[in-house]
């Protein structure tokens, strides 16, 4: 296990903002998270906005610190970690984000921006820096001459091969990719997708895959986990939950997604109703207000998780 | 008004823009037609100029730069480009009506939803006090916004997204117009959100007539949603058909490559047949056909001469040195 | 409006459409002048600027009656040559200028930049201090501090200096807080990179082009502040030729030798009016572009 994450909690203090310091109430963008990652594998997270999946990413990259639960990366709780553990997390761990434009410094050149992640503390030479980074470029299909560029003389899809060169330069492990072809046309979604793709083979890479695309998240992903109001609904094979999702709002999501035929049928589930404001959460399960399924039970107790099928888990009522 | 006349007629529509790096072809020689009640999906993706495209039928083309250099733009007959800016404002409206992309931009956040909703009604349809009123909330009601006469004292920044895209899209339908344009609508929205507001849109259309010409790059919300497709590169039409004959027999390369790239919810995970190469760079466009440097099916020809239009089926045509009519 | 068909365009009109411009001639060629005076002054000036020949004051310009070629300006009440002292007054216009741009731009810039990036108390107490500079009475101060602690070259530059930091601080720390959202400075934290190197290597250099266009914007205000300084009699002291102390020697004579204070005005007001478009010109140029990030 690569990659674990139990019990994660994230809350963020609303302040009146007259009073400093003092919290009115609490957004809690990520209310306890159970999440693995394995070696070699890809764990697509999807979920709409108001979901917790960009804050679950920050927590994995240690952009925030959890409020509550424990992170832990090849067994050791991240908490725990010394100088040394954390240079060794830095290295194996990288990230790609959605917007190609805001990732790149416009004033850097790219091989300034690639370099980047080899901190002095690693120890390597100015020459062996060229080289990696030149290995690098020719991995995710750019010219050597691009070295010496700057970003703005390169389009959309390149700078995000770009942002890959980068996270590849410190042989990581495990990748976080943060939207990654949300930003880029459609004609280059496929190039990006198949590079990422054939780079996981090629480097046995992990990848955790933040997406609300759901095609693209299935293109990559062997387990998939959907949330919901900062909390996971559902998480199971990928295959398995896109044919036979079990939690309402999976398959709202999915229907949602719209299928490539004018004729293709499909059950239409068209939910009522807005994602919840993250102040006024509803009581029992966050999803009732919107769920075609709802029962009494639903407005009172927040659903248990339980593994109705093998490999495949939910927190519902219907199956619990 | 014969009935034979199509609501919109556009006929070789160009709009240039002119800046530094040269003369930028955003819009060169587009053409299309559409009739009352019906629904035109605009395909392209950034640069294919089907934004500017929309602009440049309300004539909002963002001056000096952008400049409308020729075609005709038939509104029920009338040329649009032939009109006086006086005329247009009162077009603007009440005829044709905008939903752009982006709702937090499209609301004024300092106004009540009141205010901007009665401004619009007012300007366009002369009414006071309770008639005004009533149709404020009569427009409101039509998209389905729940306690119409509570919000409207409420502020943009107090709604959510797709609460919002539907005030703008409230306001845009208040005086019924007869042509919407939605310019992307949708992108900004979570999916089930994106369903919601378009199933609505939907509605909206069955109850008022109105034709839409939507914008979008997302092929699965042209699959539900539109009647006629035209698809968009490099500042033309490349490709235009009922939607099942887009789906089906694709004729032009660029429409039958942005299919087959697509991942699909259902399809299983083999790899994504990829569009080589980069979009163009409208200011330098090759001659021949732009698409030619990235095409599969590239002749010789294809650099020389941009592509006469081919009759693939009745109502169906692709501008392409490949494509052929389909045996009846 | 009837449709405009295409018609060929010259390349000069296609530059004007993108709206862009060509570099501003006039102001330019003010401040290359501006420059060239100032270094070349000993080799321009036909006196030495504090020779004063008593016989020979009060000599109006060369087109007017009693005029002579020897003084093309004019001399004034010592019978010092008016166009030497001018040409002289643009060095000290211009060191002034510069060292006072360098010294209020890198105190205000470190404030900007640290209080934009740390946030929280830092940039509390760092902005309170601005706001307290931004709100003092410029020239109000500066009078008062020069003429406590004796006027001389150095005390001017400093007291300016020190006044004029805040109108940095300010805008470099706004550019700091919008350059702090991009994502490639939370790469740079995720790639385990000091603050140190993400302020020198990520925000500087984005922040430099608003720093070069304040710079421009400032230098004209400088020198009239200096200027107005030297014309109250607290700043830059005589003999030397700064164009205040020139304006203010002149005050008594405007009716009768107006040549006097005439000249040095107008140099001020030409540089200051040059620089002004220049800084204009830069930050149209430049804006537009940073925001296409």
């Amino acid at each position: 296990m690569l990659l674990q994450g139990i019990a994660l909690k994230k809350y963020f203090p609303v302040t009146t903002g007259l009073v400093p310091g003092k919290a009115r109430g609490w957004i809690k963008a990520v209310d306890g998270v159970d999440v693995q990652v394995a070696r070699g594998e890809t764990l697509g997270i999807v979920g709409e906005s108001g979901s917790g999946k960009t804050t679950l990413a920050k927590l994995f990259l240690l952009l925030e610190w959890p409020t509550a639960g424990s992170l832990l990366f090849g067994g050791k709780e991240i908490a725990a970690f010394d100088k040394a553990d954390l240079l060794q997390y830095r290295r194996s761990v990288q990230t790609v984000f959605q917007d190609p434009y805001s990732s790149l410094n416009p004033r850097m050149r790219v091989e300034d921006i690639v370099a980047e992640p080899l901190l002095p503390a690693m120890g390597l030479s100015r020459a062996a820096v060229q080289e990696r980074v030149a290995e690098v470029l020719t991995l995710v299909g750019l010219s050597q001459e691009s070295t010496a560029l700057y970003p703005h003389e390169f389009s959309g899809g390149q700078r995000q091969r770009i942002a890959i060169a980068r996270a590849l330069v410190t042989y990581p492990q495990l990748i976080i990719l943060d939207e990654p072809v949300s930003a880029l046309d459609v004609s280059i979604r496929a190039q990006i997708l198949n590079l990422l793709k054939g780079l996981q083979e090629r480097l046995g890479l992990a990848y955790v895959m933040i997406s609300h695309d759901l095609a693209a998240a299935r293109y990559l992903s062997t387990q998939l986990a959907v949330m919901y109001a900062g909390k996971l609904v559902e998480v199971g094979a990928c295959d398995a939950v896109y044919t036979a999702p079990l939690h309402p709002y999976t398959q709202a999501l999915l229907s949602a997604a719209l299928p490539l035929h004018p004729t293709a049928r499909r059950q239409r589930i068209v939910l009522a109703g807005e994602v919840p404001d993250p102040l006024h959460l509803p009581s029992g399960c966050r999803f009732h207000p919107r769920c075609p399924h709802a029962m009494p039970q639903c407005t009172v107790d927040e659903p248990t998780w339980k593994e109705v099928r093998s490999g495949q888990a939910t927190a519902c009522h219907l199956h619990g | 008004m014969p009935a034979s006349f199509p609501l919109l007629a556009v006929e070789d529509l160009q709009t240039y823009f002119y800046t530094r790096r040269g003369v930028v072809k955003a819009v060169d020689g587009v053409s299309f037609t559409l009739e009352a009640g019906q629904t035109l999906a605009l395909v392209g993706e950034s640069g294919s100029g089907k934004s500017v495209t929309c602009l440049s039928l309300v004539r909002l083309v963002p001056e000096p730069a952008g400049r409308i250099v020729g075609g005709r733009v038939l509104l029920q007959g009338e040329d649009l480009l032939r009109k006086s800016p006086a005329e247009m404002r009162r077009v603007r409206g009440k005829h044709i009506a905008m939903v752009l992309q982006d709702p937090m931009t499209s609301l004024n956040p300092a106004l009540t939803i009141g205010v901007q909703v009665t401004e619009v009604v007012r300007l366009h349809q002369g009414l006071r006090r309770t008639a005004l009123r009533d149709r404020v909330i009569e427009a409101l009601h039509r998209l389905r916004i729940p306690g119409a006469e509570a919000r409207l004292h409420t502020y943009p920044h107090q709604l959510s997204g797709g609460m919002r895209q539907r005030v703008s899209s409230a306001i845009a339908m208040s005086c019924t117009p007869r042509l919407l344009i939605a310019d992307e609508p949708t992108t900004a929205l979570d999916v089930t959100i994106q369903a919601q507001y378009l199933e609505l849109l939907r509605e909206v259309q069955a109850h008022t007539g109105v034709a839409i010409i939507l914008v979008t790059h997302d092929f699965g919300i042209v699959a539900a949603n539109a009647d006629r497709v035209a698809v968009m590169y490099a500042g033309k039409i490349v490709e235009t058909g009922s939607t099942l004959h887009i789906f089906d027999t694709p004729s032009h390369p660029y429409t039958q490559a942005l299919l087959r790239c697509l991942p699909g919810v259902e399809l299983q995970r083999q790899s994504l047949v990829e569009i080589g190469g980069q979009p163009p760079d409208l200011a330098h466009l090759p001659s021949g056909c732009p698409f030619a440097p990235r095409c599969p099916q590239r002749q010789p020809i294809c650099t020389e001469t941009y592509p006469p239009p081919v009759l693939v089926e009745p109502g169906h045509v692709a501008h392409c040195w490949t494509a052929t009519a389909v045996s009846v | 409006m009837a449709i405009a068909y295409p018609v060929e365009e010259s390349i000069a009109t296609k530059r004007w459409r993108a709206g862009w411009g060509h570099v501003p001639l006039f102001p330019s060629l003010i401040l290359i002048a501006l420059v060239l005076t100032a270094v070349l002054a000993a080799s321009l000036a036909p006196h030495s600027p504090t020779d004063a020949d008593i016989t020979r004051k009060l000599v109006p310009p060369v087109w007017m009656q009693r005029g002579t070629w020897e003084y093309p300006l004019g001399t004034d009440r010592f019978g010092r040559d008016v166009l030497s002292r001018v040409i002289y007054g643009s060095q000290i216009s211009l060191v002034v200028s510069l060292l006072v741009i360098g010294v209020a731009g890198t105190i205000g810039t470190l404030v900007g930049l640290i209080a934009g990036y740390r946030g929280g108390i830092s940039d509390a107490i760092l902005m309170r201090l601005t706001d307290i500079g931004l709100s003092l009475p410029t020239v109000l101060i500066a009078v008062v501090l020069v003429a406590v602690s004796e006027p001389s070259f150095r005390n001017v530059i400093l007291v300016i200096s020190l006044l004029l930091w805040p109108r940095f601080a300010r805008q470099i720390r706004g550019e700091t807080l919008a350059i702090k959202q991009q994502d490639f400075v939370a790469l740079a934290v995720v790639s385990g990179r000091s603050n140190t190197w993400i302020i020198s290597r990520h925000i500087f250099p984005n922040v430099m082009p608003t720093l070069l266009v304040i710079c421009t914007l400032q230098v004209g205000y400088v020198i009239l502040l200096e200027g107005s300084l030297s014309f109250l009699g607290v700043g830059v002291p005589p003999p030397n030729p700064a164009w205040g102390l020139m304006i203010a020697d002149g005050r008594g004579f405007l009716a009768t030798a107006w040549w006097m204070s005439l000249f040095p005005g107008l140099s001020m007001l030409l540089t200051v009016l040059a620089v002004n478009l220049l800084g204009d010109w830069l930050r149209d140029r430049l804006d537009p572009k940073l925001r296409q990030v």
